[in-house]
Order: C-alpha cells, then sequence, then structure tokens
C-alpha cells in the first residue's frame, strides 16, 4: 500500500461504506427524524463520489453536480421537516409504525 | 491522488464512527450533533480534494442550516423520547441480511479497486486551476456560463421548497 497518497478506490469505498450506515439507518430505524438524518448521510456519501471523480477526471461538472445536490437536499429537509412537524400534529408521534391510516 | 494519507485516514474513520452513532444512538439529539460531526469529517475530505468551495458551503448548508433545522425540529416536537428497535424479524433473517450487505459492500471494493485506469477527460488540472485563479473563482465562471440553466432553475426548486414547507407545516388539523 502505497502511504504517500491515497488510492482513489480508497476513498470510493469510504464513500459506499458511509452511503450502506445510512441504508441501514433508513432500514433499522423507526423514528422518522433519524430516518432523515439517515438520507442526509446518503446524500453525503454520494456528493463525495462526485468529488472524488471529479478530481480524478480534471473535470469540474462532479463538484457542480455537489452544488445543485447540496441545495436539493436543503430544500428536501425543509419539505420533510415540515411533514414531520405535519405528521406529529395528527398522530402526537414520530414513529413509523404509527403511520397506519390507510389500513384502518 | 496526491492527498495526505493522514489527514484522511483520520477524517474518514471519525466520519465512518460518527455516522454509526448516528444511526445507533437511541436519543434524537445526540444523533443530530454526531451528524454535525459527520459533516465537519466531510468538509475537510472535500477541503484535501481541493474542492475548497464545496468544503466550505458543506459547512455552511449542512452543519450549520440543516442540522439547525433538525434540533430546532427535534426540540418543537420535544420529539426526543428514546427510541431503538431493531426489529422483530427472525434471527436467522439478520444474520442473512448482515451477510449480503457485507457482500454487497465487498463487491462494491472489488468493483473500485479493479476497475480500469481512468484517464482524465476534462481540461482542469490542478495546476490549471491554481493558474486561472483558484477552485472558487473557476466554479463560479463555471457556474454563471455553462450552467446558469440549472442555477436558474435551483432557485425555482428552492422557492417552491419554502413555499411547500410553510403550507404543509401551517396547517391546522381541524382543516384537514
Amino acid at each position: 500500500m502505497n502511504l504517500s497518497s491515497v488510492e482513489p478506490w480508497i476513498i470510493l469505498s469510504f464513500c459506499s461504506v458511509i452511503f450502506f450506515i445510512g441504508l441501514f439507518g433508513v432500514m433499522i430505524r423507526r423514528n422518522i427524524l433519524i430516518i432523515l438524518m439517515s438520507i442526509e448521510l446518503m446524500l453525503n456519501a454520494v456528493n463525495l463520489t462526485f468529488v472524488t471523480y471529479s478530481k480524478q477526471l480534471a473535470h469540474l461538472g462532479g463538484q457542480m453536480s455537489v452544488f445543485f445536490i447540496i441545495t436539493v437536499a436543503a430544500a428536501e429537509s425543509a419539505v420533510g421537516l415540515g411533514l414531520v412537524i405535519a405528521m406529529f400534529r395528527t398522530l402526537k408521534t414520530v414513529d413509523t409504525d404509527q403511520i397506519q391510516m390507510l389500513r384502518e | 491522488m496526491d492527498i495526505s494519507p493522514i489527514a484522511f485516514y483520520i477524517f474518514s474513520v471519525m466520519a465512518i464512527a460518527f455516522s454509526a452513532l448516528v444511526v445507533l444512538k437511541k436519543n434524537p439529539v445526540a444523533s443530530a450533533f454526531s451528524l454535525v460531526m459527520v459533516f465537519f469529517c466531510f468538509a475537510g475530505i472535500y477541503a484535501l480534494l481541493d474542492a475548497h468551495l464545496v468544503a466550505a458551503l458543506q459547512i455552511l448548508v449542512y452543519a450549520g442550516a440543516i442540522t439547525v433545522l433538525f434540533i430546532f425540529v427535534i426540540m418543537l416536537l420535544n420529539a426526543d423520547v428514546p427510541s431503538f428497535d431493531i426489529g422483530r424479524s427472525h434471527i436467522l433473517v439478520k444474520i442473512l441480511a448482515g451477510v449480503a450487505a457485507v457482500a454487497v459492500l465487498a463487491a462494491f471494493v472489488w468493483a473500485f479497486k479493479n476497475s480500469a485506469q481512468i484517464q482524465p477527460t476534462g481540461t482542469f488540472s490542478a495546476e490549471k486551476i491554481q493558474t486561472l485563479g483558484g477552485n472558487t473563482r473557476v466554479l463560479s465562471t463555471l457556474l454563471f456560463s455553462e450552467y446558469i440553466l440549472p442555477f436558474e432553475l435551483t432557485s425555482v426548486l428552492l422557492l417552491a421548497g419554502i413555499v411547500g414547507a410553510v403550507a404543509i407545516a401551517k396547517r391546522k388539523p381541524s382543516q384537514q
């Protein structure tokens, strides 16, 4: 292993580890706030993949994409947390298992 | 890539540890603060990769705005009740799921390690960006020339996001 620099595949593997931690969080947690946080983790992992390829390819399109993904993530979390507030008003809980109004 | 390995490994190990805390902590406030640390580690890695504008935006938007929004909502709802339930599925299903997840991750790592060496296709090498005035200047020039249409569409998206968030969060339960 070369100790004077970091190979790109190490950075990309690190991104996939973070992405899988986020996916794991979305699948096992019931608290909707933590699910939103895990989605942010997954978005961050993808952003780092974009930046790594942007440096590797000497092309700035990747960093441009990250700029737009950050904007979309900010809008998404604002709307998502608005939905959480609306859900809490109606159901008095943030537990996703309690969302079963269609079943009743 | 010619980045400092020590800094990269410190940031990546910290990021992995804190993202595991985000997922595993019972208390949402503790998860939110672990999320701030993950965002800071990612900003450090962006700075190592010469993406200075992205690193600054990461701290401003993610570690600043989004996390404050999360903590604000947790406080507002008074929803910091500890909850953690890994599920009611059979132990065999859990073991199978864990093995499958590790296998998929190993496949990813193998694919990244054995993919062909990528040749640079763009023209923005590190030296050229340096002579053009730095990462932020080059990105800003691109943003207002080549990427002007997505940039303007982003403003429409943000406007829609603001209106949507206010409309959803302001509605009273009795009006449904």
